[in-house]
């Protein structure tokens, strides 16, 4: 039972994880709380299935051409939305607002578009990995080794390539990073871009571990996603990773029988809901953020 | 005759539009007065309409008292999530805010015994017992309609209204005191009131407090309208439409959130019945989607063309 749960809470979890990483390097940049970002992962997923179910192409590639896809969206709103939004000097409520807009608008075209039916990817159903006590679905394994190597990815971009380190001195200090000699828009592209295939991947990993969904997907995810991002500190990418990992972990192992019963699985959301709260209120910096930074 | 020139339909936008009007002007209190970012208003709408249902059904409660409770408990859950989070960073405690009220609308879907479930009230006396919380009301409402000789949707319009715009003229007032001066000088500048001695966390907290109860209210409102309820009527979507609204009329004003409602209710409930092209090429559920498309395009448009609202001037307030 246990190594079950935190089997499950590693798949719950690297999948937070990565979008919760996406969430986090626009924010360390623009200071926007990106509430549109489950539908941005919502769109992922529905596109994987046009490719997926419709094309009848394989998950993989299906996955691939999704994330470019919401990459391609992600890219189109910071140019038609974000970049005028900030020409003129638009503040964090403004911002945040236009997110929450542009959320109903995106979600309720999918709506239109997709009708409101659950939908299925085309993957083997039969398949289950066993590993010691505890069994995986066959798209619960994809979803594990494909978020791991996301995680890996990003934590490389980041930290070793030359677009990582320029989103890291924006993510510091813009204004100097411009000074500097930075090309800042094309550095905001990048991080909208990374952040886009991010929102597709966890997308359409979300749908995989969840075999069926809706349009709700990406919206229903959104807050535990925020909590991560809190919780590793907001704008530190490799603490929202961390973050969604922990709370993934969390979210399973509260429901534990041994621990006094366990918590009700319907009742896995206000676990994460209810550490978001306490992690504010005992330290607003995230697990690993310095002080000085709140 | 088109539904869209009958009484019934635009009586029905008027009450949406004044059940709103109550529950948008909290949020005038809390951000347009003073400076709070509560996304989750519409936890306090929850607890007033639920409270009222409860109450009457469970202990058989008088509807007015059961009101009145309501609203007591919804400014006591305010006080309760203000007292730990108003300290917090503006962001921080807007995601606070939502996630409360995420926490109690997940409480209700699952405390079945308490609230009925996700089935909504029709189960609060227990699942097969069909029951009904506004008995009362509706027998209230009866003896209003014949001492004013109007149908039961002019009556409710009249009452709806009348108390919203009483609720409009006294927080108009009571910014116009020190109190509300105070309230406004905060929103402007927290460290300036903090250097005059004023207790800038105490004004945080009554505004939060005092803007549950309006949500409260406005959801016993709701409760009476509609004679049923269910969880879902108290999505996190619901506190965004009261954003619309303070915001479409402009900050810092009480007497533009009836107009912003008024819209608000065309947009919402106005859809509906449009038979005409190109809405009557849709289904109902088609329409609900083309609905809030609508609403997400004008907070959009609004940020874009006209943060300040319609009535807002660009100098004295425009948002941050």
């Amino acid at each position: 039972m246990f190594m079950q749960l935190l089997a499950n809470g590693l798949v719950t979890g690297s999948v937070i994880a990565l979008a919760a990483a996406g969430v986090s390097i626009v924010y360390g940049i623009l200071r926007l709380v990106n509430f549109a970002y489950g539908d941005y992962m919502t769109f992922g997923a529905f596109t994987a299935v046009y490719f997926n179910v419709t094309l009848e192409l394989p998950i993989v590639i299906a996955t691939l051409l999704a994330m470019l896809a919401t990459a391609l969206l992600s890219v189109a709103f910071e140019l038609v939305l974000w970049r005028p939004l900030r020409a003129r000097n638009a503040g964090f409520m403004s911002l945040f607002l236009v997110s929450v807009g542009l959320a109903l608008v995106l979600r309720h075209v999918i709506y239109l578009v997709a009708g409101p039916q659950s939908r299925t990817y085309t993957v083997d159903p039969y398949k289950v990995y066993v590993i010691g006590s505890a069994r995986l679905s066959g798209a619960q394994g994809i979803a594990i080794v494909v978020a791991a190597v996301g995680i890996v990815l990003v934590g490389i971009l980041i930290a070793r390539t030359g677009v990582g380190r320029m989103m890291r001195a924006l993510a510091d200090d813009l204004p100097l990073a411009a000074v500097a000699g930075v090309r800042t828009s094309r550095v905001i592209l990048a991080a909208w871009i990374v952040s886009g295939l991010l929102a597709g991947l966890a997308g359409v990993l979300a749908g995989l571990v969840q075999t069926s969904f809706d349009p709700q997907l990406g919206f229903t995810l959104l807050l535990p996603i925020f909590a991560a991002v809190i919780l590793g500190g907001i704008g530190n990418v490799y603490g929202a990773l961390v973050g969604g990992l922990t709370l993934g972990l969390v979210m399973e192992l509260s429901t534990w029988p041994e621990l006094h019963g366990g918590v009700d699985p319907t009742y896995k959301p206000v676990v994460a809901f209810g550490a978001l709260i306490l992690v504010l209120l005992l330290r607003p910096q995230g697990l690993f953020g310095r002080a000085r930074v709140v | 005759m088109s539904t869209i020139a009958s009484f019934g339909f635009w009586s029905f936008v008027g009450i949406v539009a004044g059940i709103y009007t109550l529950f948008a002007l909290g949020v005038q209190v809390q951000f347009g007065y003073a400076g709070l970012l509560n996304f989750g208003q519409v936890a306090f709408m929850g607890i007033g309409a639920y409270t009222m249902a409860i109450l009457v059904v469970k202990e058989d409660l008088n509807m007015w008292l059961a009101a009145g409770c309501g609203i007591v408990l919804a400014i006591l859950a305010a006080l309760l999530l203000g007292l730990p989070t108003l300290r917090l960073r503006a962001d921080y405690f807007a995601i606070t805010t939502i996630a409360f009220s995420e926490i109690l609308r997940y409480v209700a879907t699952n405390e079945d015994r308490l609230t009925g479930g996700s089935q909504g009230t029709i189960n609060l006396a227990g699942i097969g017992r069909a029951s009904q919380y506004d008995g009362a009301w509706q027998s209230f409402l009866g003896k209003v309609e014949r001492n004013l000789h109007v149908g039961s949707d002019a009556a409710m319009l009249i009452l709806v209204w009348t108390v919203a715009l009483l609720a409009v003229a006294a927080v108009t007032l009571l910014m116009r005191t020190p109190w509300g001066r105070v309230l406004k000088s905060i929103r402007e500048d927290e460290d300036a009131a903090t250097s005059l001695g004023k207790n800038v966390f105490l004004y945080k907290l009554q505004a939060l407090a005092l803007g549950a109860a309006l949500g409260a209210l406005a959801g016993v409102f709701y409760a009476w309208q509609f004679s049923f309820f269910s969880p879902d009527d108290f999505a996190p979507l619901i506190t965004f439409f009261a954003w619309m609204i303070v915001i479409l009329g402009g900050l810092g004003r009480a007497w533009t959130v009836p107009v912003g409602a008024v819209v608000f209710g065309v947009i919402f409930a106005g859809t509906r019945f449009f038979d005409f092209p190109p809405f009557s090429l849709l289904d109902s559920t088609e329409r609900a989607y083309v609905r809030l498309i609508v609403i997400g395009l004008v907070i959009i448009g609004l940020m874009l063309f006209r943060p300040q609202g319609i009535f807002g001037s660009r100098k004295e307030m425009v948002l941050e």
